[in-house]
């Protein structure tokens, strides 16, 4: 009885998002205060206002808590094994050239174990907008340390304190060559849609790293428990600098985060694009 | 001048009460409920104060911020009564 009652709402009503969504699925197995939702949606917003057909979107996941969204979303997905997200949609936008490819993972899967992956793709400038969603932690697997661990901060598998220096993924990102490079949080989700948008209409590599909160595995070990103290960490000390070097924004401990977008270079030759070339040159024009 | 005027929906059983749409909201019209879902979580619900300039403008950033895309906002399509200028 009380299944139809809710059934019958659900027809009545229907977040905007619902569109994007496979709907029967939700509610959604993310934490209360993840960030993964609002990023999700900012890149379905971003996708509407420039215009890209729903059925031309491919939406490549990595493992981790980011890697569910490939299953949530109403769009063609492929939920990757650990690190490979990034190979996988190279091998897509070989195959279908017309295709949007985007990869949306966490910051270990993409800097952890497909490190060599993403700095590659970023040098040979595979046609790709990848988002990372940051949230310092391996958080799926119950909070060890992840690469972008800032330095003092605790985890399960760093209980005196994390003593190794983290990855600055939008640094990585700009000395490997990538065409763009921004970095906001899940709370900017405005800017963040914004940013996401301006890379969509953009060719070659582009590289949106989202810092998202995640009170249940790094928030409560590091004096952040509920949602609102990290929403309002991001709040308090971000400070946005378009156009900044991004060898100045590594994120540290009581140390300001630096928001933007970074790196807006001049399109050059994709992978894809020089491989055409090349065939044309060797084997004559078709 | 128009003034936006909003409503909000919720979807109960989506809601984790995260609280992020109550503390984030601009003009904080949103207070936790006593209402519960099946799962036990209270609902976010709009409290309006017209009097004190409280008052959802429908603005959209509770929808655009929930993780569980539980809350979303309808902008009223009625006429305001507007005060004398």
């Amino acid at each position: 009885m009380s299944k139809q009652i809710s059934k019958e709402e659900k027809l009545e009503e229907l977040h905007p998002m619902d569109k994007w969504l496979r709907s029967e699925r939700m509610p959604h197995i993310w934490c209360p205060g993840c960030g993964i939702g609002p990023t999700l949606y900012a890149w379905a917003r971003a996708l509407d206002r420039v215009g890209i057909d729903k059925d031309k979107v491919v939406y490549v996941s990595g493992i981790g808590c980011s890697g569910r969204g490939s299953g949530y979303l109403n769009v063609d997905g492929f939920h990757t094994t650990h690190g490979r997200a990034i190979p996988f949609a190279i091998g897509i936008k070989l195959a279908k050239p017309e295709l949007c490819v985007n990869v949306i993972s966490g910051d270990g899967d993409l800097f952890s174990i497909g490190g060599n992956h993403f700095i590659h793709a970023c040098r040979r400038n595979d046609d790709l907008l990848v988002i990372c969603i940051n949230n310092f932690i391996y958080g799926m697997t119950g909070g060890q340390l992840a690469p972008t661990t800032p330095r003092g901060q605790y985890a399960t598998t760093a209980p005196y304190g994390n003593i190794e220096h983290p990855f600055n993924t939008p640094h990585v990102a700009d000395a490997s060559g990538a065409v763009y490079v921004a970095r906001w949080t899940s709370i900017h989700v405005r800017r963040l849609e914004k940013s996401i948008a301006e890379a969509l209409t953009m060719k070659g590599f582009r590289y949106i790293e989202v810092l998202s909160p995640c009170p249940v595995n790094y928030g409560r070990r590091n004096k952040l428990p509920e949602p609102d103290d990290i929403a309002e960490w991001f709040r308090q000390s971000s400070v946005v600098r378009n156009g900044a070097d991004t060898s100045e924004v590594q994120i540290e401990k009581d140390k300001p985060l630096i928001l933007g977008n970074f790196v807006k270079r001049v399109e050059k030759l994709t992978y894809y694009e020089g491989l055409k070339k090349l065939e044309e040159r060797v084997r004559g024009a078709r | 001048m128009k003034i936006f005027r909003g409503e909000i929906h919720v979807i109960k059983e989506r809601c984790k009460q995260c609280r992020l749409c109550i503390n984030l909201c601009p003009t904080q019209v949103l207070q936790e409920s006593e209402e519960v879902n099946e799962k036990g979580y209270h609902l976010p619900e709009l409290i309006e104060e017209p009097e004190k300039g409280k008052i959802c403008v429908a603005c959209g950033f509770c929808q655009i911020i929930c993780p569980e895309y539980a809350i979303w906002v309808e902008e009223k399509k009625e006429e305001t009564p507007t005060e004398k200028k």
